[in-house]
């Protein structure tokens, strides 16, 4: 009942007339610069941060909830209009949503899509709702030892099970925690890798590396690959689903939101994994099988809604724990420290009025998203017709006025180009770019919390594993890391066994089930290489020298299709 | 000999591991010459996570030397715009950086409405456009809307440099 008073107010806060309009604004630049290709919600939030600085908390924070939602949308009608998806979370709405799209179904494509987005987003914010103030009584139970714990979960889970290369995903861990080192130790109040340069002192600002790796790394690295022959688009009307779209949509959501949502809110959930099971799901499911594959509105209407579910399942350990799950809610946290605020169980109790405004601009953002999008559908089509020589221009001298305005100094900039072309080499050299983030911006946390559980127990290392939730994370950790060792041994000595096994992972079993389906065209053949990636990463680890020179028939694929499934949403 | 020189051909992957490497010494040299206080309110103390964040950067380091010697290779990341079938195309590049650079050099001087707009005409020009006039349109146009807009809308006030009172 609390909670619902609670929720009232927020709404309250964020129905005023100033503060819709903020909203409007935020799903409006969210979902069109989403829309573009080549931009995701990370960088999409990262490259409209700027035109926040001058609100007031609340209202930034109103902005935010358009932006992401309306960055995460504008997805998918990328991935619907091109073939081509630009980010992880759409590759499943690009397979179906396309040959919808190219059979003349486009508006349907897009209305299964919008509908679908609403009503998994509607229901993942209220199940966020339900969900946040018990995290927050359990987690405000924690000591220094346990948040240590959970940290170095969320470290060793997006680094060794998201990613093909699971050492490729440590150096960028590492790389992220070199930066976030840079300043002034808040404790000793020591220098740390400032190397006499003053500017340094402050530490780098989180905004400006955010956009340095987002933006300038992925601008130049596209601008070294640029298509010469941009990729056709399919022209569409308004959206609309008949009577039998609907019949066949509305559990497909369903489902699609129950897989999603508990997926986002675990640490390295993503929303790679709820998409392809929400694929597999629907296809076993269906009637209409044999339209699999043709362009199934199932196919689109499930993954869809998991995709948004788990954008607002992320939410729940970013509000309550203060923990990033993807780069989008990574930059969110940075925003947020920008103003001060420190995301975690105290800010519900220090901040109730921003962070109910927050959530209740989330149910307003979906419904505006709902409002605009269907409407706007053929100008958003348009946008994808931009000429790309702008479009990466405009991206690289938006990023440079965004770092600039931070601190107003030149010297914002020189970071901006080192760091984005350490993004340029790390998409070069295949690192993933979610472990550098997260690595940036808790790893001066969890040291923070290291140092504090140690100064509890006095300096007995026991201090670490002081409170059961620490020893229960850590034994899942060790688990996450000996999982694939395991498999491999099993593998090793039964092949078959180790299949079955293999089977009953999550994310294996639903990228293994979509292998098993006959390769009817590209997009099929793209699953493949993604499934056979999956099921090839635990032996990578747990053998190193088999990872080094692996069998041919597990790398081939991986290099012909580059379609980087671990790319987490940028 | 021969067999090294081969290993080491289009192994560009093992500068990136120099690279690494070189960044987890500059973190491990950094921290062994901070000062440890003895402190009962910090046994941690300043140096123990960057000693664990430069162990980690040189063993990654070495573990991809030995990864791409015995033929591992990192997986580019492909995209919407993405053509991964060519090469690297530094006669691209090369100008965007080129112009990117002009702007640092350049914004405090001569302010963001010049700077900006030579930061945009160049990527564009960078990037294939030769549609010379309204690629100089579009330049300027931007520029003096982004320094309005940000100086009306939320009160930031670039740089106006060598236009200092025309503005």
């Amino acid at each position: 009942m609390d909670t619902l008073n609670l929720l009232m107010q927020g709404f309250a806060t964020a129905a005023t007339p100033m503060n819709l309009l903020y909203a409007f604004l935020g799903v409006l630049l969210g979902t069109a610069v989403g829309v573009l290709p080549g931009i995701g919600p990370a960088m999409a939030v990262a490259l409209l941060l700027p035109l926040t600085y001058g609100l007031e908390p609340t209202s930034a924070f109103i902005m935010f909830a358009g932006i992401y939602y309306g960055g995460m949308y504008g997805g998918s009608t990328t991935s619907i209009l091109l073939n081509t998806p630009g980010e992880s979370a759409t590759v499943i709405t690009a397979i179906e949503g396309h040959r919808m799209a190219k059979a003349g179904r486009a508006a349907q494509a897009l209305a299964t899509a919008a509908i679908g987005s609403f009503v998994a987003g509607t229901i993942g914010t209220a199940l966020l709702v339900a969900f946040a103030p018990p995290v927050v009584d359990f987690a405000v139970s924690l000591g220094p030892s346990s948040y240590l714990a959970i940290m170095v979960l969320a470290f060793i889970a997006v680094t060794a099970i998201l990613g093909s290369s699971k050492l490729r995903g440590f150096a960028s861990l590492g790389l992220g925690l070199a930066i976030g080192l840079v300043g002034i130790d808040p404790v000793t109040g020591q220098q740390r890798l400032v190397f006499g340069q003053p500017l340094l002192a402050d530490g780098l600002d989180v905004i400006v590396v955010a956009v340095a790796i987002f933006a300038v790394g992925e601008a130049l690295w596209i601008a070294a690959h640029l298509r010469r022959n941009p990729l056709s688009t399919i022209p569409v009307g308004r959206p609309w689903m008949g009577k039998q779209d609907w019949k066949r949509s509305w559990k497909p959501w369903l489902r699609g939101t129950a897989y999603g949502f508990p997926f986002g809110a675990l640490p390295a959930g993503g929303a790679e994994v709820p998409t392809f099971l929400s694929y597999v799901t629907e296809k076993r499911l269906s009637k209409h099988k044999e339209e699999f594959g043709h362009g199934a509105i199932e196919g689109v209407a499930g993954p869809e809604a998991a995709n948004n579910a788990s954008a607002a399942g992320t939410l729940t350990p970013m509000l309550a724990l203060g923990l990033p799950t993807n780069a989008t809610a990574a930059v969110m946290l940075a925003a947020f420290t920008q103003y001060g605020i420190q995301p975690g169980p105290l800010l519900f109790d220090n901040e109730p009025d921003l962070v109910w405004a927050l959530i209740a601009s989330l149910f307003i953002g979906n419904t505006l998203l709902l409002l605009i999008n269907l409407p706007l559908a053929p100008l958003w089509a348009k946008l994808l017709q931009i000429p790309r020589p702008y479009l990466y221009a405009g991206i690289l001298f938006f990023a440079t006025l965004g770092a600039y305005a931070v601190n107003l100094q030149a010297f914002d900039l020189a970071i901006l180009l080192v760091l984005g072309l350490l993004g340029f080499a790390m998409r070069r050299f295949g690192l993933p770019i979610l472990p550098l983030v997260i690595g940036l911006i808790l790893g001066p946390r969890a040291e923070g919390q290291l140092r504090k559980a140690l100064q509890l127990s006095g300096g007995d290392v026991a201090g670490l594993w002081s409170e059961p939730i620490a020893i229960g994370v850590y034994i899942a950790v060790a688990a996450l890391l000996a999982l694939p060792l395991v498999l491999a041994l099993v593998r090793r000595r039964r092949p078959q066994a180790a299949a079955a096994l293999a089977a009953a992972e999550g994310p294996t079993a639903a990228a293994a089930a979509v292998a098993e389906e006959p390769a009817t065209d590209r997009a099929a053949a793209r699953d493949r290489a993604a499934a056979t990636d999956q099921a090839a990463a635990p032996d990578q680890a747990a053998a190193p020298d088999r990872a080094a020179a692996p069998a041919p028939e597990e790398r081939q694929p991986h290099h012909k299709d580059s379609h980087s499934h671990e790319k987490e949403s940028l | 000999m021969t067999t090294i020189a081969s290993r080491l051909k289009g192994r560009a992957e093992l500068g990136f591991a120099a690279l690494l490497g070189a960044v987890g010494a500059a973190v491990l040299i950094d921290a062994s010459r901070l000062a440890v206080p003895y402190s009962q309110s910090d046994p941690v103390g300043p140096k123990t996570v960057p000693f664990i964040v430069g162990g980690l950067l040189v063993v990654c380091a070495v573990l991809l030397v030995v990864d791409v010697l015995r033929g591992g290779r990192g997986e580019a990341e492909g995209g919407e715009d993405v053509d991964l079938t060519h090469p690297t195309d530094w006669r691209t590049v090369l100008p965007l950086l080129a112009a990117f650079v002009l702007n640092i050099l350049i914004i405090d001087i001569a302010g963001w409405v010049i700077s900006g707009a030579l930061l945009f005409y160049g990527s564009v020009w960078a990037l294939g456009s030769r549609r010379y006039v309204r690629d100089v349109i579009i330049s300027v146009a931007l520029s003096l809307a982004t320094f309005y807009g940000f100086y009306l809308g939320l009160g930031i006030r670039l740089p106006a440099g060598f236009l200092t009172g025309v503005l």
